[in-house]
């Protein structure tokens, strides 16, 4: 496994507050990859880094073998649709293409026309008269026609309607398909990511609650819901994600690597969002206790 | 890059150009006449219309707001409004390294600056040239272009100028991330720079030519008083009108700088008669012999002054000093913009 991200110690603080401290993190090359997490987790500022567009206060991130941002080579290699999919208001359509084309070397100008096309795009309008989706779908087709090797995306549809928020992520999964793409995206629409990541990232206040493949980490986890019991009393395979309880019932959402034989327990099965809120919902432990709870359970999802 | 950088601001582009093709349209019919006009007399001032002194006015106006304006329409808004609207996580994320951005971006806008304010200065300073400081018979006259009421707006100086309040926009811009309190900022700073230079910085870009001279007729400038019952200073006239007078005071006969004895004001102006100056400076009045016992008791006038001849001196000093602190600004704001926006 290649690393196309890897963060050590990273950490980055503005004036007093530290909006990422000691994230470690490693993204596979390949795939699209969704990092998601409650506001102020440091998602935003993760991505800042790995495209180099701020530098990080502590430790470590390389991107595609680099430093973020250091040099044009290393820029080319990473694509970026920032938050909000800035534009240039004033610059037309076919201005953003020329820009495009002129800033990135490997920019491939027959991609970004004929997906402008089928998006309908005039090629006159002003990039400030798009509406949200178009503006977005724009600023996508910079990204990807820029040919980098990583593209990340930071909330790309947080601010698009239901219907834009489908065509963005069928534009962007078809250059998944087409071009040897990886994407690393970050989203609070865990509905989204579900429909097109292969891979999870969890990331609370700085640390990764969990990681992994969706599919991996939807099959090993399990709702399990019977008569009230006492978690100590669950078998040694069965690691306990979140529990809560009622008078007489006992509800756990549990990682293991074998089957539930159990005939007590109800066993239910878990959709992404449910799994992501079982492990955002779980206390953040001091730091160096923290990486010592996840590290194991990491270990054994891979 | 160059096509972007022209691109963003081909508008503010062409309207510059118009603005210089018709002040250079302007300068050039209503300035021949002014050449014509005055190799024919010494006092051309008489000839004047009140026209050609306003456009002489409204050529000072206007390079001494167009640094500033470059500053702070061109230089403010290049690195502030790309942070204000977000853009910068667009542009800085191409195959460009922001470095470059910045280089290219500021190197192209130093020089279309360069080029408006080289050809407005040229323009303006053509058609002054002939009535710079001229003099009337009997009253009125223009500033000589050594005065800091027209220095900064004649030669090389205002091209410097604009290069330097254009890099100070981009810095203040970088540096408050805000396109309106940046320009704001820059207006503000660059004028305060354009008080204090001619203050505190230019007497000294060359050590002032230094001279004392006994008062007499030919020598008198004029006399005024502070206030009703002040003191009277008096001012001698520098050896050419040209000269640009740093200090002009009464010393006595060891050199050191003093008032003038309580004697000489009853002298000029005797109580209860009007002051006579204008019929002293023709000779007739008391004055000569006012001055001629100053002169006898042993005070002299003594003018500390930069010379006419010295224009182009200080025109090049003046300059070299602005392309300078441009040039270390310029180096600030690439730091600022590699290393402390990120």
């Amino acid at each position: 496994m290649t690393a196309v991200v890897r963060a050590e110690g990273l950490g980055k603080r503005y004036r007093r507050r530290w909006a990422l401290a000691d994230c470690e993190l490693e993204i596979p090359a390949g795939g699209v990859t969704g990092l998601v997490g409650p506001n102020g987790a440091g998602k935003t500022t993760l991505l800042l880094l790995a495209v180099g567009l701020i530098r990080p206060t502590a430790g470590t991130i390389e991107v595609c073998g680099g430093r973020p941002g250091s040099d044009p080579a290393q820029l080319a290699k990473v694509g970026f649709v920032a938050q909000d999919t800035p534009t240039y208001a004033r610059l037309t359509v076919a201005d953003h293409l020329r820009l495009g084309a002129r800033l990135n070397p490997r920019w491939d100008e027959a991609a970004a026309r004929s997906r402008l096309d089928r998006l309908g795009l005039d090629p006159a309008q002003r990039a400030g008269r798009l509406s949200g989706g178009q503006r977005a779908q724009l600023a996508l087709t910079l990204g990807l026609a820029k040919r980098p090797e990583l593209l990340i995306l930071d909330e790309p549809v947080a601010n698009l309607d239901p219907m834009a928020r489908r065509d963005f992520l069928q534009v962007l999964m078809e250059a998944v398909a087409e071009h040897e793409l990886t994407v690393v995206l970050s989203s609070h629409l865990v509905s989204d990511l579900e429909r097109i990541c292969d891979r999870v990232v969890v990331l609370v206040d700085s640390h990764v609650h969990l990681e992994g493949e969706v599919e991996t980490l939807l099959a090993s986890h399990h709702r399990l819901t019977g008569a009230r019991r006492d978690p100590a009393r669950l078998p040694a395979g069965q690691h306990v994600v979140s529990e809560r309880h009622t008078e007489r019932q006992s509800t756990f959402i549990v990682r293991t690597d074998e089957p539930i034989l159990d005939p007590a327990w109800t066993v239910g099965q878990l959709d992404l969002e449910d799994l992501v809120l079982a492990y955002m919902e779980r206390p953040v432990p001091p730091p160096t206790a923290g990486r010592a709870a996840v590290g194991p359970a990491l270990e054994v999802i891979r | 890059m160059i096509w972007l950088t022209w691109r963003q601001n081909r508008a503010q582009l062409v309207t510059a150009g118009a603005a210089v093709a018709v002040v250079a349209v302007a300068a050039g019919w209503t300035g021949r006449r002014l050449a014509d006009l005055v190799t024919t007399t010494d006092t051309g001032y008489d000839l004047l219309t009140p026209a050609d002194i306003a456009l002489f006015f409204a050529g000072v106006v206007m390079l001494a707001v167009v640094p500033g304006l470059v500053g702070a329409f061109w230089g403010a808004p290049m690195v502030a409004h790309e942070m204000e609207t977000g853009t910068y996580r667009l542009v800085w994320n191409q195959s460009v390294t922001r470095t470059r951005w910045l280089a290219t971006r500021l190197g192209l806008t130093a020089l279309a600056a360069a080029a408006v304010t080289g050809l407005l200065s040229l323009a303006v300073t053509w058609w002054a040239g002939p009535i710079d400081g001229v003099v009337g018979a009997r009253t009125g006259s223009l500033p000589t272009r050594l005065t800091p009421v027209t220095f900064a707006m004649r030669g090389v100086v205002p091209v410097a100028y604009t290069l330097f309040a254009l890099v100070l926009g981009v810095v203040i811009g970088a540096v408050v991330r805000r396109t309106v309190p940046a320009m704001a900022i820059t207006l503000g700073l660059f004028l305060a720079v354009q008080i204090a230079v001619p203050l505190w910085v230019r007497p000294h870009l060359a050590t002032p030519a230094d001279l004392t001279v006994t008062m007499d007729i030919s020598t008198f400038d004029g006399l005024s008083r502070s206030g009703l019952d002040g003191p009277i200073t008096l001012t001698a006239q520098p050896s050419d009108r040209g000269d640009w007078v740093l200090s002009n005071t009464t010393v006595d006969a060891a050199g050191a700088a003093v008032e003038l004895p309580p004697w000489f004001a009853e002298c000029v102006a005797p109580p209860g008669g009007p002051p006579r100056e204008r019929a002293a400076a023709e000779g007739k009045g008391p004055l000569a012999s006012c001055l001629a016992r100053l002169g006898a008791e042993g005070y002299r006038q003594r003018l500390v002054y930069q010379p006419a001849n010295r224009f182009w001196t200080l025109q090049w000093r003046e300059s070299a000093l602005f392309v300078l602190a441009a040039g270390g600004l310029a180096a600030v704001g690439l730091w600022w913009v590699r290393v402390r926006l990120s």
